[in-house]
């Protein structure tokens, strides 16, 4: 069934491929954890806030990938902007929940502690609560990123697609081996994204026993 | 608000409700779809579920299963069951079972699990036999994860039900797909709307029953398939 010359023969394809998944996935990870950052820092302290912007973020990642392409396409067309704003869209909830949980986690002990040195706001951010925070955000990274892989296979159908460009041409050529390639590849790829940032989870908080590893 | 317009009259011609492209159609299609795929992956996840739960045997294959299940795209597998098992329906449901499954065979292994070691303990020293202890402690004090569970694979397959469309089967997905292939925006964006709706309505009739369990066994669920937030979290 796996011809190995179809393969050879298309190996700048499927390189080409895989790198412009990795990129989609990298923008929409990196993005997604800029924009629920910023969202986190303005608006953790205010709950009612908090909630409308997460429920919000949740209704959206319930959307299914096909439906908000199809609201996204009339407004910003076949764009690489379109893939990205329905990728990133779907990271927010993941990150956004995690970062919250993450920060909610940090220990009152260790904020007075903080307050007491007379660190800012700004410092106890960084030095303190990100740091003891991080088992949770990459937990959140790292579902996200693993999610992302998948759902770029969906924006094949505005052109985009990565790996799920090989297994759409092989679909549409009744080519099995590009189908089968384009498969093993993409849950390739969401498995070692998923050892990988679980073994960073482990490597960047060695003073945590979380399960969050 | 041209386009607006455009859709509500969409929506308002009668042609769009009659006949087997009409909407109820299509809904019918797609509830079927996803209900035969949820109660299969019911029927195979829960007993695996319970008795992986209650033995602590083949807890290891359950953590892959669930990485695998986060894994493996939902439109990657249907696009591969294709050349398996044909187009249309016949790939759309296998594919929809194996989504199914991961989400509640975790969530109800994590239920179970979580369930107060004491309180098994004081069910087996009243004399009960494990069957009793599964079905009458473990198991109603795991309804919430179960249902929690039920929830995220409804809501998946729901989702991916859309997609099937790509592989000339029936469904919402169909108008999207349509929309796109016949640049008709109006019909893209009505079945954008159907499936957004039909998926958050989903989530939100599982929430509703998972909050009912809940409140009556006095413990919240947390999706043990999505990313790990403490339990009692202030925000969620």
């Amino acid at each position: 069934m796996i011809r190995w010359d179809v393969i050879q023969g298309n190996l700048p394809l499927i390189g080409t491929k895989l790198l412009e998944h990795l990129a989609l996935t990298l923008v929409a990870v990196v993005g997604g954890l800029v924009i629920s950052g910023l969202a986190v820092v303005l608006i953790r302290d205010q709950p009612r806030i908090v909630a409308l912007v997460t429920g919000f973020f949740s209704v959206v990642y319930t959307i299914p990938s096909l439906a908000l392409l199809a609201f996204l396409v009339p407004l910003t067309h076949l764009t690489f902007l379109t893939a990205e704003i329905a990728l990133v869209g779907y990271t927010l909830f993941i990150l956004t929940r995690n970062l919250l949980a993450g920060l909610a986690s940090v220990p009152r002990d260790a904020l007075e502690a903080a307050d007491g040195m007379g660190y800012g706001r700004t410092r106890r951010l960084w030095q303190v609560e990100v740091p003891l925070a991080l088992p949770l955000i990459v937990a959140g990274i790292r579902i996200a990123t693993v999610t992302t892989i998948g759902l770029v296979m969906v924006t094949a159908l505005i052109g985009f697609g990565g790996l799920g460009q090989v297994m759409l041409r092989g679909y549409n050529f009744r080519n099995d081996t590009l189908v089968l390639v384009g498969f093993v590849l993409t849950v390739a790829l969401g498995l070692i994204a998923d050892l990988g940032l679980g073994w960073l989870g482990r490597a960047v908080t060695p003073w945590s026993r979380t399960r969050a590893g | 608000m041209d386009f607006v317009q455009l859709v509500v009259t969409w929506f308002l011609d009668s042609a769009h409700w009659t006949g087997t492209n009409g909407v109820p159609w299509r809904l019918v299609e797609h509830l079927v779809m996803s209900s035969l795929a949820v109660v299969i992956g019911v029927a195979i996840a829960i007993p695996a579920g319970l008795a992986i739960g209650h033995t602590g045997r083949g807890e290891q294959m359950a953590t892959a299963v669930a990485g695998l299940g986060r894994a493996v795209p939902s439109y990657a597998l249907l696009i591969l069951f294709v050349p398996l098992f044909g187009l249309g329906f016949s790939s759309a449901l296998p594919a929809l079972i194996l989504l199914a499954i991961p989400p509640i065979l975790v969530n109800t292994v994590a239920g179970i699990r979580d369930v107060d070691a004491d309180t098994v303990e004081a069910g087996r020293g009243m004399g009960m036999t494990e069957r009793e202890v599964l079905m009458d402690v473990e198991l109603p004090a795991a309804l919430p994860a179960i249902t929690l569970g039920l929830r995220t694979s409804a809501v998946q397959v729901v989702a991916t039900a859309t997609l099937v469309a790509l592989v000339a089967g029936g469904g919402l997905g169909r108008y999207i797909v349509d929309g796109f292939a016949l640049r008709q925006d109006d019909r893209l964006f009505a079945g954008a709307l159907l499936v957004a709706v039909l998926a958050v309505g989903t989530d939100r009739a599982f929430n509703w029953v998972q909050r009912r369990f809940e409140r009556r066994s006095g413990r919240p669920a947390h999706d043990a398939f999505g990313p790990p937030v403490p339990s009692g979290s202030a925000f969620f």
